[in-house]
């Protein structure tokens, strides 16, 4: 056995602790606040108070007039300059959508908009001088319900005409890729199962760990900014676009991250605003939000009402689903805005064979903070839909909520399969993972005692929650975005330097922001180049550095940019293969590599790739028959989606005096293919679990009569922390994806999408006895109390 | 958020600290800061000049003085936690003070500050006024004492006038008494949505002496004199004690917010009333 077979799987499946951990965790890194310039000056944001309003006048004087204020702009100074912040997807042609200003002019659309900013010396004097800044408004009604937006019966933007953006549809029979739905519902109201629901997927608030904040370095060669965001590359596009300087002038940077969940996907006002600031000035401008800014301003997420209505045999088997979603935009359409509920229309049939499908979907505006992606971004809203459903189909036919499923889904030998929807999924395996989690869930166990619970009238009731769901991941081949409306690709970039010393740089165009990129890509490159993990330095997140990307989001990255790495590794390899030829004088067919050396077949002549970039960085020897350079390129656009999936089963005692509910026990099992580290991955579950445990029992954006966020801190904004939450099991099956050359899926997303719906089917299992067949989310101890006083008297 | 511009003073006596109050416009005073920094830092209040008593040694410390334990007003809620001297005598006031945020927050905030700011939500308060303790207050004509019951007078409102300070808290001994406090909340940093204080004396089987308080009944601390007399002389029974805790709720006006309604709070506040008194039952 020759070293070429033990090294693919030396580094990729190693769950080595992560490179950026130490300066991730103590916080002595780069972030964007702690960027200080010489001369740099501060800005403070004035927003509206009040979700639908004119402005009438402001009045600056005051402001003006303090202590270190360097210049006040309110948008009507700034209303040619600013230009409209874009939305890069236009889901019909006729999408309707406001102006999006940076700074509101003369109309502002929800509590939160800006309407104007001081800059000044340092932050407490910007802050104080926006105190003193006077705007007169004029209420105008706000516009709050999504379901009473898509009647126009009150206008969140008067000027549109119409609160509706969007209407989208998909329908089986018309695509060709099923049956008729309104069929098979006739069939099931004659002689079979209907089963109609409607959904609150609630508004949630992504609240990433680090606010955000910008930095901008005006020079008359570059526009350098930092931003705290997932996706500088797009930011440094949308400034050319937007403000009108050459991209060739613009650097973006975006240093370490802390956190997104899709709430970074996005091209700011702020970001805007920083940019004028500093080009009016000449100076250095910084803008660092506060947590309450935050939370109220920076783009929420979910917030769709889904109306459901599933066909069913009386066996259980489903023949169809009809969904009607309005999906809320907020006031104005974010860069994927319009496209979350989109994301989620192709995953409603989630990990079955329906034969039809019908969807409709309804954008509309209404006078709260734009919505946009959230961990999953239309995806959760579409598993939860249809496991609720399951749940639900299995009570009525009386069978088990395992078993219902398992009649339904595609089987492991089905696959390539074509959905309903019009995906093909590559692979799965939904019987390996679904019995894996059986067993360590103990699955006939607590059955049995949750029977016995029952029988005796226990006053905590126990419930058993399952969640089958697949998603799709590696977003996106350019081609179907295009074909969908997307006016960006898909596609990925990476390059590889071989530096004389013998060590490497990768340069991906993804940008990381807490995924730990630059371990999980070092273990590719140490398996492809056969160089050591600890001679590979990974850069990203700064278009200087690495131009070419289109950035992070979608459980993309190492399906995407991750294969991008491997192919630049491979022309390195095939670069190097010529030189080798050369310098070790034998015929390039004679070469052969192996454990990061190309060596002479059949004898022990050979080089390392360090002894090549070293010869190449000298260039004493070589001929100049083929180019003196191993650094490469590579520039992957993916072939189709990666689809993981899983079983997860959630068990949680209900207090039936109090309506409290706690997860005793929660086992995932995950198939995300192939895993380059294992503790990367087991650490992406974790936190997708709290994250989707939270939608199903602690958070929500609530708003007030007057389009207040209620929920506007975190005294009322509950994010569970660690003390709120059970002890994962998690486990995985490995199914290799067939859309890539290492198999692997993505994993960020997973627990997300999964846990809401196992939550809440486990919570509905254990008070259905009592009458209960929903709780609206979040499921606070409150509506579960409440839902069993109801079930009682029903 | 940056707060506004104050005055900031370190006084390192009481009467320092009250000339200050008495003198300084518009002053609040700084007892940690864990309800103050925030309402500064979001500039909800902005006053002109702040009065940090954190510097004040007398302040410090919990001390045994016979028939009852006193407890110096900036001494930290983790110091409180862990004293002995509290676990024998009052450990009603170690287990809800147990329960406060998070071990951050406990090492910051102060045992004098939070029952001053007298949050309906904040758990002392009804501790305090389920163990009659009384409040040792000082002022620019001397120190008065004022009975739990009097202090809390509605939200965030005592009878401390705006140049008094909260110096120190008698609570009398109840050596050998069981105690419990049952907080209702749906994450762990969270304020009690409903929250019930118990302490129990028992004399054989059956209670001799119950105190219990009740946290965010009302926008003050409530003592569920109801519950407790029809304690007395009663077995420590779940039958019984049920039948007393359906009485907790008597006279009570909980608010309804995001959290539950005011029935749900009722509902509630016998449900825990009934574990508190047990689980206090079971502890002595």
């Amino acid at each position: 056995m020759t070293t070429t077979e033990a090294r693919p799987t030396a580094e990729v499946g190693n769950p080595r602790r992560r490179k950026e951990d130490a300066r991730l965790v103590t916080g002595r890194t780069r972030w964007t606040d702690n960027i200080v310039l010489p001369g740099m000056l501060h800005l403070a944001m004035v927003r509206s108070p009040f979700a639908h309003a004119r402005i009438t006048a402001i009045d600056t004087e005051a402001a003006r007039a303090a202590t270190g204020v360097i210049a006040v702009l309110t948008g009507a100074d700034i209303a040619d300059e600013q230009g409209a912040l874009p939305n890069a997807w236009a889901i019909v042609p006729e999408q309707k959508a406001p102006v999006h200003p940076s700074m509101a002019v003369d109309h502002v659309a929800f509590a939160g908009e800006i309407v104007a900013m001081v800059v000044a010396r340092n932050a407490a004097e910007a802050n104080d001088a926006a105190d003193l800044i006077d705007v007169d408004y004029e209420e105008l009604p706000p516009v709050l319900d999504l379901r009473q937006a898509a009647t126009d019966s009150s206008l969140a933007h008067p000027d549109l005409g119409t609160n509706v953006s969007a209407v989208w549809s998909f329908d089986s029979a018309s695509a060709g890729t099923g049956g008729d739905v309104e069929a098979a519902i006739t069939a099931a109201r004659d002689g079979g199962i209907l089963i109609e629901k409607e959904i609150r997927q609630q508004r949630l608030i992504p609240a990433f760990m680090e606010p955000r904040s910008i930095v901008v370095d005006p020079t008359p060669e570059q526009m350098t900014v930092w931003s705290s965001t997932q996706v500088p590359h797009f930011v440094k596009i949308f400034i050319a676009l937007v403000l009108g300087i050459p991209e060739s002038k613009i650097r973006v940077i975006a240093p370490d991250v802390g956190g997104g969940f899709g709430g970074k996907l996005q091209f700011t006002p702020e970001e805007v605003l920083t940019v004028i600031a500093a080009r009016r000035t000449g100076k250095p401008c910084k803008y660092s939000e506060s947590r309450s800014e935050s939370l109220m301003a920076a783009h929420h997420g979910r917030d769709q009402w889904q109306k459901l209505t599933l066909a069913a045999t009386n066996d259980g088997d489903v023949t169809g689903l009809k969904v009607e979603l309005i999906a809320d935009m907020g006031a104005y359409l974010g860069l994927v805005t319009s496209a979350i509920p989109l994301l989620g229309a192709f995953m409603y049939n989630g990990i079955y064979k329906f034969p039809s499908y019908h969807l409709k979907c309804t954008n509309v505006f209404t006078n709260k903070t734009w919505t946009d992606a959230y961990r999953g971004a239309g995806r959760p809203e579409a598993t939860f839909a249809i496991e609720r459903l399951m749940d639900e189909l299995a009570a009525k036919v009386g069978a088990d909520a395992l078993a219902i499923r398992e009649r339904n889904w595609i089987k492991h030998e089905e696959f390539p399969f074509a959905t309903v929807a019009g995906l093909k999924y590559d692979s799965g395996n939904y019987e390996a993972a679904t019995a894996k989690a059986r067993e360590l869930f103990r699955y006939d166990e607590l059955r049995a005692e949750q029977l016995k619970r029952r029988e005796s009238g226990d006053p905590v009731q126990l419930g058993i929650g399952v969640s089958t769901y697949t998603e799709m991941c590696g977003l996106a081949p350019s081609r179907w975005l295009g074909s969908m409306g997307y006016v960006g690709g898909g596609w990925e970039h990476a390059s590889i330097r071989m530096l004389p010393t013998g060590k490497v740089e990768v340069i991906t165009g993804t940008s990381p922001h807490g995924q730990g990129h630059e371990t999980a890509w070092s273990q590719i490159v140490a398996d492809r180049l056969g160089v050591g993990f600890d001679d590979i330095e990974v850069l990203h997140g700064d278009t200087q550095v690495a131009p070419r990307g289109l950035d992070t989001y979608g459980s993309r990255s190492l399906a995407v940019g991750g294969m991008a790495v491997l192919a630049a590794a491979d022309r390195v390899i095939e670069k190097a293969k010529p030189i080798a030829a050369q310098l070790l004088e034998a015929n390039v067919d004679d070469l052969e590599f192996s454990g990061g050396r190309y060596g002479v077949r059949g004898t022990e002549s050979g080089m390392t790739m360090a002894e090549l970039a070293f010869a190449v960085f000298q260039g004493h020897k070589l001929d100049g028959s083929a180019e003196g350079c191993l650094d490469a390129d590579a520039t992957l656009d993916p072939e189709d989606f990666s689809f993981p999936h899983g079983t997860h089963l959630c068990a949680v005692e209900v207090d039936t005096e109090t309506g409290a509910t706690s997860i005793r026990s929660y086992v995932s099992v995950d198939d995300v293919g192939v895993v380059v580290n294992p503790m990367i991955v087991e650490g992406q579950v974790h936190g997708g679990l709290a994250q989707g445990i939270a939608q199903a029992l602690f958070e929500e954006a609530v708003h007030d009569e007057s389009g207040t966020l209620v929920s506007g801190s975190f005294v009322e904004y509950l994010v569970p922390s660690s003390a709120d939450l059970p002890s994962f099991t998690t486990a995985r099956t490995e199914t290799p994806s067939t859309t890539n050359q290492l198999g692997v899926k993505g994993v960020g997303e997973a627990g997300t999408i999964a846990s809401t719906p196992a939550v809440v089917n486990a919570i509905v299992d254990a008070v259905r006895h009592l009458g209960v067949s929903d709780v609206p989310m979040p499921c606070t101890p409150y509506r579960v109390w409440k839902a069993l006083q109801e079930g009682a008297q029903s | 958020m940056i707060p506004a511009a104050f005055e900031y003073f370190t006084p390192s006596t009481v009467d320092e600290a009250v000339a200050l109050l008495r003198d300084q416009p518009d002053a609040k005073v700084l007892a940690g800061g864990q309800s103050l920094m925030p309402v500064l830092r979001l500039r909800l209040a902005a006053p002109e000049t702040i009065v940090d008593i954190g510097r004040i040694g007398e302040l410090q410390g919990v001390r045994d003085d016979g028939d009852a334990l006193v407890i110096g007003a900036m001494t930290p809620h983790s110091t409180v936690q862990a004293d002995p001297l509290v676990g024998e005598h009052a450990r009603l006031v170690s287990l809800a003070t147990a329960t406060i945020a998070d071990p951050q927050v406990r090492h910051r905030g102060t045992f004098g500050g939070s029952l001053a700011h007298a949050d309906p939500a904040g758990d002392l308060p009804a501790v305090a006024v389920a163990l009659d303790a009384s409040f040792v207050i000082a002022g620019p004509d001397g120190r008065r004492t004022v009975a739990a019951a009097d202090f809390f007078e509605g939200v965030f409102s005592t009878a401390l006038a705006e140049d008094e300070l909260l110096v120190e808290v008698r609570v009398p001994k109840y050596t050998g008494w069981g105690a419990h406090y049952e907080k209702f909340n749906r994450v762990a940093q969270q304020w009690s949505i409903v929250a019930v204080a118990a302490a129990v004396r028992l004399d054989g089987d059956s209670i001799a002496e119950a105190r219990v308080g009740l946290t965010n009944m009302g926008s003050t601390p409530i003592r569920a004199s109801a519950v407790e007399a029809a304690l007395v002389g009663r077995p420590a029974t779940p039958e019984a004690v049920r039948e007393a805790a359906a009485l907790a709720a008597d006279g009570t006006s909980p608010v309804s917010d995001l959290n539950g309604d005011a029935d749900y709070r009722r509902h509630l506040a016998s449900v825990l009333t009934r574990r508190a008194v047990l689980s206090a039952a079971g502890t002595g």
